[in-house]
């Protein structure tokens, strides 16, 4: 995840300085970790630093000096390339739950119930997702974001149910090389 | 509610068996359906879920074990008995609604209010508030045969709580339909479930379906395990 291409395309909506920066990111994207504002001014000062963005202009509103960034032309230009760059399918998900499955595995210990209680984690957690998205008032953005994270946990469940069923097979085959 | 609790679950089946000729579908099945919670029922294909279901909803009677609902051994009762039940306590949704092609959204889901003797300009005044909860007033002069899959279901949904029943019986509700409409469907039923109290036995597959649930159980080779951590 980029984030400096995130906030490059927060600031080409409207100049932002890095405290209003940080808020937008985190009503937007209600999902993502929330970022930390030493993040955010790191990451401003590198778009300066590259010629993607550029001060807009500072302001006190009575209170402490706070410098505003905009995007310069090449950092359209580079959001635009970033934007319509295919994110790579990755064929080689890095897969804990199959790492821990083969170590159980290996150590004799009892893999089925290991999946058994991590379906039962992802169904809780699929649960809580649901209850966050079907909440009265709930805002698109947070639907699909929820969404994103309810279909990729499926994918997750079905893999472990798959597996389950062939753990007999998996252990002999784990067992013999 | 709190006699509920105190009387303990609404609906209970105790080591259910059934065969279905030579395929034994249950192995001495056991789940408890609580007053006003949603239960999802999931499992493989030909786990016996829906067999599990058929049980629970007094449709076909047990080879052994017992059916509890509401103090009454459902499994004991004679036909008519089970029947009337059915309507007057249960709603049943099915994958396919199941909505009788030649009458309208409106008269389908007025139906089983006529069928419990209310008048016929009463029931289809209900039944049009009901299809308005389900935003499916569009689809009121329209046959099964004029609507989307989404909105038949809509209507068969809004058949089944019509009656203001204390169970909702729904079995793969969501199996025929793509993914934004299964969505639309699920966040009816839920909602409604909960402002009503109506306890919901949903018999699915599908994750995505089930994590509308309060609470999961899993049908394997006729049985019933949780699906739960006990932290």
């Amino acid at each position: 995840m980029s984030t400096r291409h995130i906030l490059l395309g927060l600031l080409a909506s409207s100049p932002s300085h890095g405290y209003d920066l940080k808020r937008r990111h985190d009503e937007r994207f209600p999902q993502a970790r929330p970022l930390a504002y030493g993040q955010v001014y790191t990451t401003l000062q590198r778009l300066v630093r590259d010629g993607l963005a550029e001060v807009d202009g500072t302001a006190s509103d009575g209170g402490p000096e706070r410098t505003a960034y905009r995007v310069t032309d090449e950092g359209a230009r580079e959001l635009t390339r970033w934007a319509a760059e295919i994110a790579p399918p990755a064929p080689f998900v890095t897969n804990e739950i199959f790492a821990k499955l083969v170590v159980s595995i290996l150590t004799g210990a009892d893999a089925d119930a290991y999946l058994l209680a991590q379906r039962a984690a992802h169904m809780r957690r699929m649960r809580e997702l649901t209850a966050v998205k079907t909440a009265p008032g709930t805002d698109l953005t947070t639907v699909l974001s929820a969404d994103y994270a309810l279909t990729h946990l499926d994918a997750d469940l079905r893999w472990m149910t798959t597996t389950a069923a062939r753990l007999t097979t998996l252990t002999a085959e784990v067992c013999a090389t | 509610m709190t006699n509920g609790e105190t009387r303990g679950p609404l609906l209970a089946a105790t080591g259910l068996v059934k065969a279905h000729g030579r395929t034994q579908a249950l192995r001495g099945a056991d789940v408890e359906l609580r007053a006003g919670e949603i239960l999802a029922v999931t499992g493989p294909s030909g786990s016996g879920k829906s067999t599990l279901l058929h049980c629970l909803a007094g449709i076909v009677r047990p080879d052994a074990g017992s059916v509890t609902y509401d103090q009454q051994r459902l499994d004991r009762l004679p036909e008519k008995r089970r029947s009337e039940l059915r309507r007057t306590d249960f709603g049943v949704v099915f994958q396919f609604g199941q909505l009788i092609p030649e009458l309208t959204a409106l008269d389908n889901v007025a139906l089983p209010l006529m069928l419990s003797g209310a008048d016929r300009a009463e029931a289809r005044a209900r039944a049009g508030e009901w299809l308005e909860r389900f935003e499916a007033s569009g689809q009121a002069e329209r046959r099964p045969g004029e609507m989307s899959g989404g909105q038949a279901q809509r209507a068969a949904l809004a058949r089944a709580l019509v009656t203001g029943p204390k169970v909702v019986f729904a079995d793969e509700p969501t199996g025929a339909l793509d993914s934004l409409a299964s969505e639309q469907l699920m966040a009816a039923l839920a909602q409604t479930a909960r402002e009503s109290g109506t306890a919901v036995l949903l018999v699915t597959h599908d994750a995505q379906v089930a994590a509308y649930a309060d609470r999961e159980v899993e049908v394997r080779d006729g049985a019933v395990a949780a699906l739960e951590v006990t932290a």
